[in-house]
């Protein structure tokens, strides 16, 4: 193990060798600081400010995996119905998610499955059908193809089918971390939200800070009788920290969140690329004089139109930021809906910054998916169009 | 799964070291030992004799049966299943109602009256044979073509009738295709076409019946049954749904109907080893081949079956229970295009699992031609009844097309149904929607 270790030694501090490294003259695409963005709890008093978070009087900092634990181990606790399986879960997960879970809950509840996506979703289909709620993890979301017929030809239509007997697999959740890590390359890096919005009968989730990750997914367990598909952004396991309340808590799906109001250019994003956003707010509102709304979507589908819409009627310009391909992707969806129902308030084409339609190669992640400089351009055009 | 958590795990070599599992790597080799004892097999003999296993020189798996296809008991001294006349007498009026039903519906098809069929000759022994030994708590996922299953757990010829023609009494709400029937309580999930996707199901499903009965003693003892076709069993989720099965010692039974033919495939296609049967050993999952056009035998191996699902605190069982597919596939297949008339024929002359029963029936005095005569031709009349009255009965709701997507409607499906209605109310010519109940204001 010593020599592996090796190389952390010698790597320059706070800089990594396999990734491609910022431009010394940046200032628009400088490493996101999470202890400073607007967009996290860093004290708890902020915490009661917000409108969906309990006013807790107590709360805990952090980060995003330790949330996700804190919110399974929440649900197990609340309900014997809760289980927790997929791959390398019993010893607290590759990500750290279910760290101490099976020690507390037993082996019965918290348990490894074979190497398999398809059998582990048909497994917790079956299980939900029974009634129980079962919490599947598929250990990257590249990996979640294998399962995909059984998410969309089982998972999704098992409600419909069974019509009148009133059967349904609406307990279950996929949960999959997904989303770019500097060097995840094709098949750690994908974020294929935008293939299970194409389907009627689950709900798609993707949250964007601990906080929101535990009350999102508590709601996903007990408030939502349908299957969801929670995407957690493996980048903000360790990177994002605030304060996350103790107790249980939910917050609503299909529900966006105005994070920022602003007066002249609405952004819709969600996951990760809402903290580049933030940055790309702020450099503009700065060097244009600007006022920019941000949204996060929250729910990929069924989504929140409204209050999309009545941000975009208000500013009459929209941005919608996401990492996924820009082909078919959820902007599409979302700039259709705009064109459809706000087309008499638009002052600007709706702009679309994602990646691009090619794969994540490991040595052009930086070029491929959106950045600070692509979304503060994509404010600028909207705005001088 | 990816090399990338292997290097997570090679820099936190911490993490390995507080996994509270048995770690069956941690069995030391003993000097001198005859074993190998790699974790991946801790029970292996070191031979010194390099020779591959060829399957082709092993012993086939023996199909067991109980009577001969002349009805005839192969062992005398035993009276068959330890059930009583009677209930023997509805398995075969069970079977007899499958026969009936399936040619009224599959000529029912061919005029047109009915988009789809597919029957089940042949193999009506499996399915109420298997089913008969089943609670009405235990859970069943089927493929298609058990529909002896419902026939044996209660479900009446006006629920068959409803689900074909999917009119308003159908509990799919008209929304799946003919035979995609489905209940709540004996349970038996609602049929879906995609192949074997109801295996990995029924193990989750069993799994969930065990920790129920561990977390709540007072639950009666319950198991789920999974029915799956020869050429199914060729899917990725075969493979998964037995492992996951065996891993995780789920009460299921899985049953096999091995007919010879997938669509126009035959086995020598489909497979190379000892059928379905050989795998389920390599799975660790106890097996039984049996003959499918013997329902003492199927029933028998499924009451064993059950016992043994139920025993050690759950445990995996698999069936293969051997048949041959007398029909064409479904009313969309003509399986003369792959198979010799005079093959089938001479199956339907030779052997079939409720001639066999009627043969018993007969040499034990329990059944005549009369007796025969007149109980066809009251199905047949109790059949057409139900026909008749299903097929004038109105289709659903026209909103049935809109909900049960998710729990609630949403906002979006809500807006389409408006916008629908408008079409409807625009361009009225368009569309018929008098057999649609209640109309336009179905929506």
């Amino acid at each position: 193990m010593a020599s592996l270790r090796l190389p952390r030694l010698i790597r320059a501090p706070g800089r990594r060798l396999y990734s491609a490294a910022a431009s010394p003259s940046s200032r628009l695409n400088l490493p996101i600081d999470y202890k400073s963005t607007p967009l996290l709890h860093h004290t708890s008093s902020t915490l009661s400010e917000s409108l969906e978070l309990p006013g807790s009087a107590t709360s805990k900092s952090m980060n995003l995996y330790q949330a996700i634990n804190s919110a399974l181990r929440t649900a197990l606790t609340k309900s014997e119905k809760v289980m927790l399986f997929g791959e390398d879960v019993a010893f607290g997960g590759v990500f750290r998610c279910s760290m101490d879970l099976q020690t507390e809950f037993g082996s019965e509840r918290v348990f490894n499955t074979p190497l398999t996506e398809q059998g582990i979703v048909g497994f917790a289909i079956g299980a939900a059908a029974q009634g129980m709620k079962p919490v599947a993890e598929i250990q990257f979301a590249d990996y979640v193809f294998p399962a995909f017929d059984q998410i969309v030809n089982e998972a999704a239509k098992f409600r419909y089918r069974e019509g009148a007997t009133g059967v349904h697999a609406g307990g279950m959740v996929v949960r999959m971390p997904c989303g770019a890590v500097g060097h995840g390359a094709l098949y750690h890096s994908q974020s294929p939200e935008a293939l299970f919005a194409h389907v009627p009968g689950v709900q798609v989730v993707v949250p964007r800070s601990p906080s929101q990750a535990k009350g999102l997914l508590l709601a996903s367990i007990f408030e939502h009788n349908n299957p969801v598909i929670f995407m957690e952004p493996k980048c903000l396991y360790r990177a994002a920290v605030e304060h996350v309340p103790n107790e249980y808590y939910t917050i609503p799906l299909s529900k966006a969140e105005v994070l920022k109001p602003g007066n002249d250019v609405t952004i819709v994003s969600y996951g990760q690329p809402l903290y580049l956003c933030s940055a790309a707010i702020a450099a503009a509102e700065k060097a244009l004089g600007v006022s920019v709304e941000l949204i996060d979507l929250r729910t990929i589908y069924p989504w929140d139109r409204q209050t999309v819409l009545d941000s975009v009627k208000k500013t009459g310009r929209a941005i919608v930021v996401h990492e996924s391909m820009i082909n078919y992707g959820v902007g599409a969806e979302v700039a259709a809906t705009i064109q459809d129902q706000a087309f008499l308030r638009l002052e600007a084409p709706v702009k679309r910054v994602a990646g691009w339609s090619t794969h994540t190669g490991l040595q052009y992640e930086k070029f491929i998916l959106p950045d600070v400089a692509r979304i503060y351009d994509a404010i600028k055009q909207s705005i001088e169009y | 799964m990816s090399a990338y958590l292997l290097r997570r795990i090679s820099r936190n070599p911490r993490v390995l070291s507080r996994i509270p599992q048995r770690w069956s790597s941690s069995i030391s080799q003993r000097p001198g030992s005859d074993r190998v004892r790699f974790p991946g097999a801790v029970n292996s003999k070191f031979t010194t004799d390099m020779a591959f296993i060829n399957p082709s020189e092993m012993t086939h798996i023996p199909t067991y049966r109980v009577m001969d296809s002349d009805g005839v008991l192969l062992d005398k001294n035993r009276k068959p299943a330890g059930v009583s006349n009677e209930e023997i007498l509805t398995w075969y009026k069970n079977m007899l109602t499958v026969s009936v039903m399936d040619v009224i519906m599959f000529e029912a098809q061919r005029q047109g009256r009915l988009s789809f069929y597919m029957v089940s000759a042949g193999e009506e022994g499996i399915s109420v044979g298997s089913a008969a030994a089943l609670t009405p708590d235990d859970v069943v996922f089927a493929q298609y073509r058990e529909t002896g299953v419902f026939q044996q757990r209660g479900f009446t010829l006006k629920d068959f009738m409803s689900q074909l023609f999917a009119n308003c009494h159908d509990n799919g709400r008209g929304r799946n295709m003919p035979v995609h029937y489905g209940s709540n309580y004996p349970r038996m999930h609602t049929i879906s076409s995609p192949l074997a996707t109801q295996i990995p199901q029924a193990s989750g499903a069993a799994y969930a019946l065990k920790l129920e009965s561990l977390q709540n003693p007072d639950t009666p003892p319950r198991i789920v049954t999974c029915y799956f076709g020869e050429g199914a069993a060729s899917e990725g989720d075969f493979h998964a749904g037995l492992n996951i099965a065996a891993t995780r010692s789920c009460p299921v039974v899985f049953i096999c109907r091995n007919n010879g033919y997938a669509i126009s495939t035959p086995t020598l296609e489909q497979y190379r080893g000892d059928g379905i049967a050989s795998r389920g050993v390599g799975y660790g999952i106890d097996t039984i081949r049996v003959d499918g056009n013997d329902i003492f035998a199927v029933y028998e191996a499924m009451r064993e079956a059950r016992r043994i699902a139920l025993s050690d605190g759950g445990k995996p069982v698999l069936i293969e229970a051997m048949s041959y597919r007398v029909s064409h596939h479904s009313t969309s297949d003509d399986s003369f295009a792959y198979r010799a008339r005079v093959e089938v024929e001479d199956w339907k002359r030779r052997d079939n699992p409720i001639i066999r029963l009627r043969k018993w029936l007969e040499n034990e005095g329990l059944w005549d031609e009369d007796t025969e005569r007149t109980t066809r031709e009251q199905l047949r009349k109790e059949v057409l009844k139900e026909f008749g009255e299903a097929e004038r009965e109105k289709k659903p709701p026209l909103r049935e097309a809109f909900e049960g997507v998710y729990e609630e409607l949403t906002e979006e499906a809500q807006e389409q149904m408006k916008e629908l209605k408008r079409i409807l109310e625009t361009y009225p010519e368009e569309y018929d929607l008098r057999q649609f109940k209640d109309g336009i204001n179905g929506l």
